[in-house]
């Protein structure tokens, strides 16, 4: 079986064969050649998926250990309530104890817990794989709910508020400078970037301490962390002006970690582009610097740049734990941290499961977009034997 | 060899590259000297912070030198011991013994010092130690200020080990109406708000011994709010222990990492490009679900259920890594490689495979590898201190994340101890800016078409 993934760089084809109606490319060669090829991919994608998941099970749960934990809890729980119920006093301490074990047999039969590892981590995993979550074992979302699908979407929208809206704007404004500045190549600017890329090595955690320094604990300026001030704003205009106060702190320091080093890489990218040759003849035929920027600098580089875009949008799903834990930004990858801490197998499964979807997802689709973009591309085609 | 030497010579034109590179070798030089001076266990011991280890030094101090840049001069930390007797300093102490008709000693510990601060010490301990376990020696403790006065502090008796803290002394409190510290070291002309008086000190400790076997030592500890090179953090410990052997740690854990990373994925892309089929196969598909998986969480989840042991991080770091992306990068130029006419050549005078995979294959991709390499150490090195920011730092091991962490979690941003975070930050950055500019410089030298760029 040819699962092999690689997409193959050919030629245009010629014109004329690029004409064929819809009603004959759906008989044709090709588009079997396409449903193949999608089938195929899409089926060893979600193999990935659920080998990967299963790692995920095995070390999340320490290979049965968080079970045992949860044993644990289970006989204490029996244990006081059997104590605390007034019918069972003056009980020999035999009979107490089988007693005891009754309810705790009972009561870990019902979780399943008295079947051997491999069936457990294998129910785990449907349960997982169908996006069916459950509930948390510890973590309760703000609202007090416990179910996971609830926790998760209680933190999505402050990860999407600090990663999306930085990350995002960064990335446009990433590409838009670096175009700008490869075209003034040699220019103090272009030194400027090209100097400042090396202080990008640090991560943004390093720059948040930093920035917290600084502001907030020096001028005093800025808050420390958190997400709006202590007693909640009650008008929307004052929320919103809080919750942007808090979120320049977090936004400078993602934006000193990568915004350098991104700009000095994409200009590198662009200015290697920009000496193809048919960029030169573009130039000698007198067209504007627009618009060879546009046709032949920036469209061949278009599927670099909608991955990285991609996958931009991706990291955003695990949020940077680091980040959110100095900024105490109630954000996804600090529920992370937190499920990881108090060993709630279940969050720390749903937010994997989730964002391997999504990873998995992403890579198929990016190949379909691939072909979209540049004409070159063909989907299925070629690799190796 | 000759490439090496002429990228070498290149790599010389590039000043950012010569820096990068002098730093690195200072790193390098200190982390040799840590690891000779103070022992690899001796550290870990020192780190772990028993109280008889550290008992001199004053907690959270600030660094010593810090008084070259203020206004007001903060008191430096000291400490003196009987049993080490000093006399050509600023600090000094002298004991002497005099032995009476009847056989019994009367000993003399005078510490004299010099005050030139403006601010009151935290506390001044007294440590007296004796081996007379019969009869328990009384001690007598006098103070001796510059302008002349002379304070009877306290007397008591020791039996092997005394402690006196002067400034929980009540009764000293009593005598001076005020705090003890700044009852010994006001000046009597500041009575509102009381500053210290400037000149030299002397504490005299006196003490009768009746058998002739018996000794007592005494050791004085001033806690100052300055100690140091750099300071000392909430356990009391030095911080120059961990910022110095912080070094060779980062330095390990970075370059084991990307050594580790590198070379095994480029031999493992070269055995895939080479035997093809089910192994290609096997290593792509291992790729793709390494890709799903997460990397940073899945170190958090092995730190919190296993083991936070920095060398288990370093390997579980490597191992994820191995099937990173630069696979597909190496993969792609062991194809084109694989179809050149000298592999042929050697496979037909029948070269083992091993032996093309090693000898024909690998070298070639050495150009991308070096910088990717290099590029790669100040990543770990933060991953490394980041996971310790996390709490999740080796609990042995002393590790500059380990220090931030600790800054942090005692609330040292709040309280303005800027030292302590910003001194492990500071050789953080320059340990990661050294690889980085390295990096950068190596990345043109070896690719040629950034060479312009």
């Amino acid at each position: 079986m040819n699962t092999d993934t690689k997409n193959d760089v050919r030629q245009p084809e010629a014109s004329g064969q690029k004409r064929t109606s819809i009603n004959s490319f759906l008989h044709s060669n090709s588009f079997m050649r396409l449903l193949k090829y999608s089938v195929t991919r899409l089926a060893s994608l979600l193999f990935s998926v659920v080998i990967a998941i299963f790692l995920t099970i095995l070390i999340a749960n320490m290979g049965g250990y968080v079970d045992q934990i949860r044993l644990g809890e289970i006989r204490e729980m029996v244990v006081q309530s059997v104590r605390g119920n007034t019918a069972n006093r003056g009980l020999p301490p035999e009979k107490f104890q089988t007693l005891v074990d009754d309810l705790v047999y009972q009561e870990a039969h019902a979780q399943g817990l008295d079947q051997p590892l491999m069936v457990r981590a294998a129910r785990y995993m449907k349960k997982a794989l169908a996006l069916d979550l459950g509930n948390a074992l510890r973590m309760t979302s703000d609202s007090g709910s416990k179910q996971v699908r609830i926790i998760i979407l209680e933190r999505l929208p402050p990860t999407l508020l600090l990663w999306g809206v930085s990350g995002i704007l960064l990335f446009f404004i990433e590409i838009s400078v670096a175009l700008s500045i490869s075209r003034k190549y040699g220019s103090w600017l272009d030194k400027f970037f090209v100097s400042m890329a090396p202080f990008s090595t640090a991560p943004g955690w390093f720059y948040g301490i930093f920035m917290i320094l600084i502001f907030a604990s020096y001028f005093r300026i800025l808050p420390f962390g958190g997400m709006v001030d202590a007693p909640i704003p009650k008008t929307t205009l004052d929320y919103s002006l809080s919750l942007l106060k808090h979120m320049i702190l977090p936004t400078m320091a993602l934006t000193l970690t990568s915004f350098f080093l991104n700009v000095y890489q994409w200009r590198t990218f662009f200015l290697i582009y920009s000496t193809e040759e048919y960029v030169e003849i573009a130039k000698a035929k007198g067209l504007s610097n627009r618009a060879i920027e546009r046709d032949y600098v920036l469209r061949p580089t278009l599927p670099n740049i909608i991955t990285s875009f991609a996958l931009t949008l991706i990291a955003l799903w695990l949020g940077g734990p680091i980040t959110e834990t100095i900024f105490q930004w109630p954000g996804l990858g600090r529920a992370f941290y937190q499920a990881v801490q108090f060993y709630d197998t279940p969050v720390i499964l749903g937010q994997t499961v989730i964002y391997a979807y999504m990873l998995a997802f992403t890579v198929f689709l990016l190949d379909y977009i691939y072909a979209l973009v540049d004409p070159r591309v063909k989907i299925g085609q070629g690799g190796s034997s | 060899m000759k490439q090496i030497k002429r990228s070498f010579r290149e790599l010389l034109r590039y000043p950012s590259a010569i820096i990068g590179m002098v730093m690195i070798l200072m790193a390098v030089l200190l982390s040799l000297y840590t690891m000779i001076t103070i022992p690899y266990n001796e550290a870990i011991r020192l780190w772990r912070g028993s109280e008889d280890d550290w008992y001199k030094y004053p907690k959270q101090a600030v660094p010593a030198w810090t008084n070259t840049f203020s206004k007001k001069k903060q008191p430096i930390s000291f400490f003196l011991n009987s049993a080490e007797p000093k006399t050509n300093s600023s600090v000094m102490v002298t004991k002497e013994i005099e032995t009476r008709q009847d056989g019994t000693r009367k000993v003399t510990i005078t510490y004299t010092f010099d005050y030139q601060y403006d601010d009151f010490p935290q506390d001044i301990i007294l440590y007296t130690y004796t081996n007379d376990a019969s009869k328990k020696p009384l001690v007598g403790v006098t103070w001796l200020t510059p302008d002349g006065r002379k304070i009877n502090m306290a007397s008591y008796s020791v039996s092997q080990r005394g402690v006196y803290r002067i400034s929980q002394d009540e009764k000293l409190s009593r005598i001076l109406r005020t705090k003890p510290i700044e009852g010994l070291f006001a000046d009597p002309a500041s009575k509102d708000t009381p500053i210290p008086l400037k000149g030299t000190y002397q504490m005299i400790v006196t003490t009768n011994l009746y058998e002739s076997s018996a000794g007592l030592d005494a050791e004085f500890v001033l806690h100052g709010t300055l100690y140091g090179l750099a300071g000392t953090d909430f356990k009391r410990r030095d911080l120059t222990i961990g910022l110095m052997w912080g070094m060779p740690i980062a330095l390990a854990f970075g370059l084991l990492a990307a050594l580790g990373t590198t070379i095994t994925t480029l031999v493992i892309a070269a055995i895939g490009t080479w035997y093809g089929g089910w192994v290609d196969d096997l290593i792509q598909r291992i790729t793709e679900i390494n890709s799903v998986l997460p990397f940073f969480p899945i170190l958090i989840m092995i730190g919190t259920f296993y083991s936070r042991s920095i060398w288990l991080i370093l390997g579980a770091t490597i191992l994820l890594n191995i099937f990173g992306l630069s696979i597909k990068n190496f993969r792609a130029i062991f194809m084109q490689i694989k179809e050149a006419p000298y592999i042929e050549a050697a496979r037909s005078y029948g070269a083992s495979d091993l032996r093309i995979i090693i000898r024909y294959l690998t070298p070639r991709v050495i150009p991308m590898l070096i910088p990717q390499l290099v590029t790669l150490v100040p990543g770990y090195v933060f991953l490394e201190a980041g996971l310790a920011v996390l709490g999740l730092g080796d609990p042995f091991v002393p590790t500059w994340g380990k220090i931030i962490n600790d800054a942090r979690t005692s609330g040292a941003l709040f309280e303005g101890l800027y030292y302590w975070i910003l001194e492990p930050a500071a050789l953080l950055m320059v340990t990661g800016l050294a690889f980085a500019l390295l990096g950068f410089a190596l990345d043109r030298v070896f690719n040629p078409r950034l060479r312009e760029m």
